[in-house]
């Protein structure tokens, strides 16, 4: 039909229509994943969040466009031990009673070619924001679009692990985060 | 003539034995302190000592495998030669058993085990929970066996200084002629 109807309308049109038509905006947290990676006694530990939810809307064609906003349920920790689960969500570590979401809200992302990009954001953990930048790549096949990528933040810029846990040679400073988003494309809007 | 073991079976055992007797209070000690860095690096260094034992055993057993062990007084009798046997037996078993119980324990609760912080052992099992549990019970039956074992070492190794007043101990001690 696209097809069609560019042979029809002027160029200009067409591109505007087919472009509006590949919007990535349904995301699938069912589909998606949250890990991260750190190091504790320098034995490297994995752990992820199982509840997230994301707005997004990504448009490969209309960068300045692309928005994204996702919160994540700090009580659906795993840190890779029941015990640490339980400590985790305590006032030293993230506070979760007071502070239940860990959010990112993006301020831009920019094409590095390919299907890779850099997206920039703002970070809060525990009542505190901080400026990060992510490599993310973009694969999409149909409607279907998978943003993977990796970032490390330093858990005691968010004041996560206070106290005795301040201790970086018993659970490291540095944390990888590692995310993987798939989201749909929605049907375009007339 | 008193024969004696040779100084690098001597030292082997004395070592083993401090290492042994550091390990387990450790291990009890630290199992039910709250999570705090403290106990994370407790958990280390038991972890540790435990790779160090187990390797320092494949060393004890290889020197007993090219050494034959100054026999026992014959004023023994026999059950209890055997009965020596068995004990030592049980000894070097389960000096292999705990560690590798405790490594595979470790594996299954998610945890590697990095010797020193450094040299990372592999993990030979998937996590699960379950199995993680099961073996914790077995790294437990099997420490509480070999201290029980070691108990029965020290006192029969008491019994024949003392009571008997014969060699059996002082073929092992760290001081005396080597000859």
């Amino acid at each position: 039909m696209n097809g069609l109807r560019c042979l029809l309308f002027s160029g200009l049109l067409c591109a505007a229509t087919s472009v509006a038509a590949v919007e990535f905006n349904q995301v699938r947290p069912s589909e998606s994943r949250l890990d991260f990676a750190y190091e504790q006694m320098s034995v490297p530990m994995d752990g992820r969040f199982s509840k997230f939810k994301a707005q997004l809307a990504f448009d490969p064609a209309r960068l300045a466009k692309a928005s994204a906003r996702i919160e994540v349920d700090v009580a659906s920790i795993d840190t890779g031990s029941t015990e640490a689960d339980a400590e985790v969500v305590g006032k030293a570590w993230f506070d979760a009673k007071r502070f239940p979401m860990v959010s990112f809200v993006s301020s831009g992302i920019r094409a590095l070619g390919g299907n890779r990009y850099e997206a920039s954001g703002k970070l809060s953990i525990k009542g505190k924001t901080r400026d990060v930048v992510t490599p993310v790549t973009f694969q999409s096949s149909g409607s279907k679009g998978i943003f993977e990528g990796a970032f490390a933040i330093r858990r005691l810029d968010y004041g996560i692990g206070e106290g005795a846990w301040a201790d970086v040679s018993a659970v490291a400073d540095e944390v990888k985060i590692k995310f993987r988003i798939v989201v749909y494309a929605a049907p375009a809007k007339k | 003539m008193m024969q004696r073991y040779t100084l690098t079976a001597i030292s082997l055992h004395w070592l083993m034995a401090l290492l042994l007797f550091g390990i387990f209070p450790l291990g009890i000690y630290m199992h039910d302190l709250p999570l705090s860095p403290a106990k994370l690096q407790l958990y280390s260094y038991h972890k540790w000592i435990g790779v160090t034992i187990f390797l320092l055993v494949l060393v004890r057993l290889l020197w007993r495998a090219t050494h034959t062990p100054p026999p026992l007084p014959d004023t023994i009798p026999r059950w209890q030669q055997f009965a020596s046997q068995a004990v030592h037996t049980g000894l070097y078993g389960l000096m292999l058993a705990v560690p590798v119980s405790g490594w595979l324990m470790s594996s299954a609760k998610g945890f590697k085990t990095v010797w020193f912080g450094i040299v990372p052992l592999p993990d030979v099992l998937a996590k699960d929970k379950a199995l993680g549990e099961w073996l914790g019970e077995v790294h437990e039956v099997l420490s509480f066996t070999l201290a029980l074992l070691i108990a029965l070492h020290v006192a029969a190794a008491l019994k024949h200084h003392f009571l008997e007043r014969d060699d059996v101990l002082r073929r092992m001690l760290p001081w005396g002629d080597f000859k």
